[in-house]
């Protein structure tokens, strides 16, 4: 099946738009804890993971200029980072933290997660989230499929809310292939359970230059 | 705290569009609902376990509405579904199996089946003539006892001839940090039709005819 097959079927879903990236699952989940430890969290606390595993277009080869994978992260900031908050049934400006992650495929570079994750997912994901002062807190590697990725959160306000520091484990059995690339987001509209350890609170953020 | 209370929950959908062949029109929709729950046997042999079988009806039934609304699909769209419990390690596969009766009734009520829960319960499974609803094929299921993290893989059929090739399936489910020692996690799952490049023959959906639950 040709890329140009692939781009037609695509637009199918998505109202229209055409992607860049050739996606071959969509996964989102959320986990959502009521009681830790015997205590009641209420509101409970929730986290969305929205997943893509993609085709990896420089997969099997040293490719100098990674523009495609960097176009690629961008629209799959917007993509995920609305998959997650649409999970969640939040008003955008509702999410507390995020994070983002992916997995290389084993034919690929570690080079080709961070062309993904790092230039321009971040944009469109605060968008999807509102506002977002603070940095994205990210992980990645190589994996095989069925390779587990812990993804990092923190406040999208504020990086140093001690309360928000957490991560989410991010897996899918059959991916990623050889020539694939996870690639994965999480928004959350809590922080930890039932968090005790002090810092920088919630209530106490200016947001002005995403660190407090 | 009642040991039905719901302790922690993970909903997870996936779209599957290829799996490098021809792009599926509509992408398989499969859907899974994980739910950790206080095991309130572990630790000692209770000879009468059934009361808690009773009290995960309403669990059951529950998981399934919130599922199906997670998939956003309606229920006319549910061609496959399976079933699964992983008991934490101070607990005992027999606390897995009282899943059982509430996970698969919560189901096939859902999905319109007209078929007993008493009458199942019983061991005196109605069997059904001419045309009787919906949801008739028995929910496939496995279960284990298994630290936190463990993987299950949660078997798939067609929801009303067992036999269709098409729909044999398997999801893969697990709850990072659960089960803990005293905890259950119940799963269901439901998939919106067959393999996405099905074709290795046997009965089609199409082609059932006997309504029995098994073709």
């Amino acid at each position: 099946m040709g890329y140009a097959d692939r781009q037609a079927t695509l637009a199918s879903w998505d109202e229209g738009k055409t992607l860049a990236a050739m996606i071959r699952k969509l996964v989102v989940q959320v986990d959502e804890t009521r009681i830790e430890m015997g205590r009641h969290i209420d509101p409970p606390v929730r986290k969305a993971l929205a997943m893509a595993v993609i085709d990896n277009p420089c997969a099997g080869r040293y490719v100098e200029e990674l523009d495609e994978l960097i176009t690629i992260g961008e629209e799959l900031g917007a993509l995920l980072g609305a998959k997650a908050v649409e999970a969640l049934g939040i008003a955008p400006g509702e999410a507390h933290s995020y994070g983002k992650a992916a997995i290389v495929g084993e034919a690929g570079e570690l080079e080709h997660a961070a062309a993904i994750l790092h230039p321009k997912l971040g944009a469109p994901l605060r968008h999807a989230v509102e506002k977002g002062a603070a940095l994205v807190p990210s992980s990645k590697k190589r994996g095989g499929m069925g390779t587990a990725i812990d993804v990092p959160l923190g406040h999208k306000d504020a990086a140093f809310v001690r309360s928000h520091f957490d991560a989410m484990e991010a897996r899918i059995g059959d991916a990623p292939r050889a020539n694939e690339i996870v690639v994965a987001v999480v928004v959350t509209d809590s922080g930890r359970p039932l968090p005790r350890i002090g810092g920088l609170q919630v209530g106490d953020i200016k947001g002005d230059d995403g660190l407090r | 705290m009642e040991a039905t209370e719901i302790r922690r929950q993970i909903i997870t959908v996936e779209d599957i569009f290829h799996e490098f062949g021809p792009r599926a029109q509509e992408p398989l929709r499969r859907g899974a609902i994980a739910t950790v729950l206080r095991n309130p046997y572990a630790g000692r042999h209770e000879p009468d376990i059934l009361p808690l079988m009773e009290a995960l009806n309403p669990v059951g039934v529950a998981m399934a509405r919130e599922l199906l609304r997670a998939m956003a699909v309606p229920e006319s769209r549910i061609e496959g579904y399976g079933k699964g419990a992983i008991v934490g390690e101070a607990g005992e596969l027999e606390h897995g199996a009282l899943w059982h009766v509430p996970g698969g009734y919560a189901m096939r009520e859902l999905l319109g089946s007209r078929t007993s829960r008493d009458a199942y319960v019983a061991g005196q499974d109605n069997a059904p003539t001419g045309q009787p609803g919906n949801a008739l094929a028995i929910v496939p299921s496995t279960k284990k006892v298994a630290g936190p993290g463990a993987t299950l893989d949660i078997p798939l059929t067609h929801i009303n001839a067992a036999y269709v090739r098409s729909h044999f399936d398997a999801c893969e489910v697990r709850v990072p940090g659960s089960p803990l020692a005293d905890e259950l996690v119940v799963i269901l799952v439901m998939s919106t039709g067959a393999r996405i490049h099905a074709r290795v023959g046997g009965l089609k959906a199409a082609d059932i005819r006997r309504w029995d639950g098994l073709r």
